[in-house]
């Protein structure tokens, strides 16, 4: 089978991230990125389907030359060959869904794994528009029912479980009230949640194989997408900062502060 | 300083000590900011098992879990950490010495961690590398590169420390000829407990140096019980017995009566790993000693704050620049020597060796300054820690005892300053390098009064004539004591080892400016680099010139004291810098990488 799964670059959690004073972005200098961490557990979903069900596990990114850095990541860790959509300047979820949907119908893929959202903007929404653009079915917030401790884990068994002739998938998913089962027929766009895996480390032998992998470069205007954003940017700030606590006596002045001055009971 | 050497000018790669008689920046140096793309990534690898397999772990290592070491060695293999100095052809990765180093780097943020990897991959695994033959290296290698075999190396001895050769162990052949049957003991061996291979070391019928591979559960050799360590607890240190034990005749290493080129090569690599090997923990104590003087509030003021604090803070990140430019100086010089060699030829292993034994006073200066530069930097994390500290609850606690052992391990230091000083003087009389020749020079410049102005005339040219100047005066010192007490001078062990810290210093110093100016390229030199070569200037020209007349003071006496002391002093040109606003550019670049600011991924 085929997997293409996506491998966005995002701001690294422990880079001390800081608004610019006009609000027109985030400084960038001194920042360190990485993969986007729910897709790469996507990377590691879809390495374990095809050790699993055999295949190739396609890797695509968006942005500048940068980005290569990530999908050069999802091939150490295994992932067979790239692809890299060269854009720089901005570009809204639609654009992004817009470019991964031509991506997809030119590689059509068995399946297509995202992360359930990117820890940058947090916006859980390119999947959902994908499957959508696609006509396809969707399966998102993509959980597993053992825990990270499992000896399923342990032994990397994939969480998204074939149909019978491969021709559908079961995906647990993590909803409010617990887990949801789902049943897709394929193609299908399934999104990743944080609990469906632990994903594996890029080895030296594999980061040495990544070398040699292939990379195709493709552009908005060879996939024909208009990628003029819907969604613009107008400002971005901090949010602002928590004010201090303060104790309380006992518990009537809580449930009295909870009353009057909160009223929230 | 004029280049000597013309190998040097003609771009060739510079033999070992030529940088005492070299121009700074005369040869292009290998730093952090040349790594490739691909040791990049390694090192990522390497950083991420470390920060999150080994030391969310440090307390159950500490308690002595052998088998979560030995797991943790399983699970490096795995991700071929325990690959990179074995050949492809072996199972191995078969990578240059700078990603052997750097991946070593990584290990060390936890030290009994990092000293059971560095014996299992270094000294326990390239023996058999480089003095194996095809059959142990086939039996052996493809399972030490992924961890299911683990090795350890047992060179000392109760009465055989640095005096390795006067081991006491015995290897005799049995009647039949079939086996080895070794007897004696081995004390302090890394990895003892769960080592499934051992390199060993004994005199064939008394008197021939030899190396063995013993397998654990030959009839015979017993493992002895665990050592209770001043630190590196978790680490497995226990003494070996043999007694009749017998080990099949095809486990001899290499030759009868080689061992000592098995073990002093293995020294060699050790010692130049040993400057990376402390790298990685000089990071990780620099960066939560920062975080908590942060955090720690006294006087309404959080300590970082406090002009003391930040004076340590910024020694530390001083200290740790210089190491790491020497450090992948060095390994990038031995991976010039081979770079284009073929690593399938049957002499590769001999090349190689013949390498790094090149660069022998570099590794030795790397054992020694990396070493104690751990020392200082663990010194002023604990007391930065105030009461804290020194309670085993925080890791700082940890890594100041675990630090000591690295003045003591691969040749003590006291060993290797008198290796620097006596292999300076070794090489000079074979006639590699030039000690006299230039010391000549330096003499007559000095009586004229003439001393050759900075090449560079930037921002660093002062530091540039300082670091010629440090060289100058080693050289002086040196030559002073070797013409007075000739042959006798390997008795002068004070005289020796001050050259040795004057060298140290000057290696230092020209590795941090050639680095700075090579980091800026066409462009405008970095103002922390430039802090921090300035730094480094003023404590290495405090520190150095006392150094020499001490050295001075031993040597000779009188008018002739007073002559070379004036003479000396002439060197002495450099006007320290404000060290408030030093350490200010440092500190500020440090609080805003949250720790060591030139990290390389």
């Amino acid at each position: 089978m085929k997997i293409l799964v996506t491998a966005k670059r995002v701001e690294d959690p422990e880079s001390k991230i800081k608004v610019k004073p006009d609000g027109s972005g985030i400084v960038q200098e001194g920042l360190k990125y990485k993969i986007n961490p729910f897709d790469e557990i996507g990377v590691e979903e879809g390495l374990r389907l095809v050790a699993k069900h055999g295949g190739e596990v396609v890797v695509v990114s968006i942005g500048g030359k940068e980005v290569q850095e990530q999908l050069r990541h999802a091939l150490a860790m295994g992932a067979t060959r790239a692809v890299w959509v060269n854009h720089t300047g901005p570009l809204d979820q639609m654009g992004v869904a817009g470019l991964l949907q031509k991506v997809a119908e030119k590689e059509k893929p068995d399946l297509v794994i995202l992360g359930k959202q990117a820890i940058d903007d947090d916006q859980n929404q390119v999947g959902q528009y994908l499957a959508e653009f696609l006509g396809w079915g969707q399966a998102t917030f993509a959980s597993k029912v053992e825990s990270l401790e499992s000896e399923q884990e342990k032994n990397k068994v994939p969480a998204l479980q074939m149909g019978a002739d491969n021709k559908s998938v079961r995906v647990v998913r993590e909803v409010d009230n617990g887990l949801a089962t789902l049943e897709c027929a394929l193609p299908a766009v399934v999104t990743t949640d944080l609990r469906l895996n632990l994903p594996r480390y890029a080895s030296l032998p594999g980061i040495m194989k990544a070398k040699s992998k292939p990379i195709e470069e493709l552009t908005p205007a060879k996939l024909s997408v208009d990628v003029t954003p819907k969604v613009q940017v107008l400002k971005m700030a901090s949010p602002p900062p928590r004010k201090a606590g303060i104790k309380v006596p006992d518990v009537a002045t809580l449930v009295d502060k909870l009353r009057n001055e909160a009223k929230v009971v | 300083m004029a280049a000597v050497l013309e190998q040097a000018r003609s771009g060739a790669v510079p033999v070992g000590g030529a940088f005492l008689f070299n121009d700074v920046g005369s040869v292009r140096i290998t730093t952090p900011e040349l790594f490739t793309e691909e040791q990049r990534l390694y090192l990522k690898t390497a950083l991420q098992f470390s920060t999150e397999q080994v030391l969310p772990q440090a307390e159950k290592i500490e308690a002595k879990d052998n088998a979560l070491l030995r797991d943790l060695l399983r699970r490096a293999g795995e991700l071929g950490l325990l690959m990179i100095d074995i050949p492809e052809a072996h199972g191995g990765l078969g990578l240059d010495k700078t990603t052997s180093l750097l991946i070593a780097e990584a290990m060390s943020l936890q030290g009994s961690w990092s000293v059971s990897f560095g014996a299992h991959t270094g000294i326990g695994t390239l023996p058999i590398v480089w003095f194996g033959n095809e059959a142990q290296k086939q039996k052996y290698l493809p399972k030490l590169a992924t961890g299911e075999l683990v090795a350890a190396y047992a060179l000392t001895e109760q009465g055989s420390g640095s005096d390795a050769l006067g081991a006491r162990t015995k290897a005799v052949l049995s009647p039949d000829g079939k086996e080895w049957i070794l007897n004696g003991s081995k004390l302090y061996i890394t990895n003892a407990a769960f080592a499934d291979v051992f390199v060993v070391f004994a005199k064939v019928d008394g008197d021939k140096f030899t190396g063995f591979i013993v397998e654990r559960g030959s009839p015979g050799f017993t493992v002895g019980p665990e050592e209770h360590k001043m630190g590196i607890r978790g680490s497995s240190t226990c003494p070996l017995y043999f007694e009749d034990a017998r080990i099949p005749r095809e486990n001899l290493l290499g030759e009868v009566g080689k061992g000592h080129k098995i073990a002093f090569n293995i020294l060699n690599y050790g010692r130049l790993k040993l400057g990376a090997g402390v790298l990685g923990g000089m990071k990780l104590q620099l960066r939560n000693a920062l975080l908590f003087a942060q955090e720690r509030k006294q006087f309404q003021t959080a300590i970082a704050s406090f002009p003391l604090t930040r004076e340590k803070l910024a020694r530390m990140t001083t200290l740790i620049h210089a190491v790491e430019s020497m450090t992948y100086r060095t390994s990038g010089l031995v991976d010039a020597v081979m770079a284009g060699a073929d690593k399938t030829a049957a002499d590769y292993s001999a090349r190689l060796i013949a390498a790094i034994e090149e660069y022998a006073i570099e590794s030795s200066i790397m054992k020694v300054y990396g070493s104690e530069a751990l020392g200082y930097v663990v010194d002023d994390a604990v007391q930065i820690h105030g009461g804290a500290g020194y309670i085993e609850e925080y890791p700082v606690e940890r890594a100041y005892r675990d630090a000591r052992i690295n003045r003591i391990f691969e040749g003590t230091n006291e060993i290797n300053r008198m290796l620097i000083a006596g292999m300076l003087l070794k090489r000079t009389m074979k006639g590699t390098l030039p000690l006299f020749e230039v010391a000549q020079a330096v003499d007559e410049d000095l009586t004229a009064e003439r001393l050759p102005k900075a090449r560079v005339q930037d921002e660093l040219a002062a530091e540039e004539q300082a670091a010629e100047n440090l060289k100058r005066l080693a050289i002086y010192t040196l030559k002073v004591a070797a013409e007075t007490f000739g042959a006798e001078i390997e008795q002068r062990q004070e005289v020796l080892a001050t050259v040795a810290d004057i060298v140290m210093d000057a290696y230092a110093l020209d590795s941090v400016v050639t680095r700075t100016r090579q980091a800026a390229g066409e462009g405008k030199l970095d103002a922390v680099r430039v802090a921090m070569a300035r730094q480094f200037a003023t404590e290495a020209n405090v520190q150095s010139y006392a150094r020499a007349r001490r050295a001075l003071c031993a040597t000779v006496k009188g008018d002739a004291l007073e002559e070379h002391l004036a003479k000396v002093a002439r060197l002495e040109l450099f006007t320290p810098y404000d060290p408030v606003e030093l350490r200010e550019t440092i500190l500020q670049a440090v609080e805003k990488a949250s720790g060591y600011p030139l990290s390389a991924v």
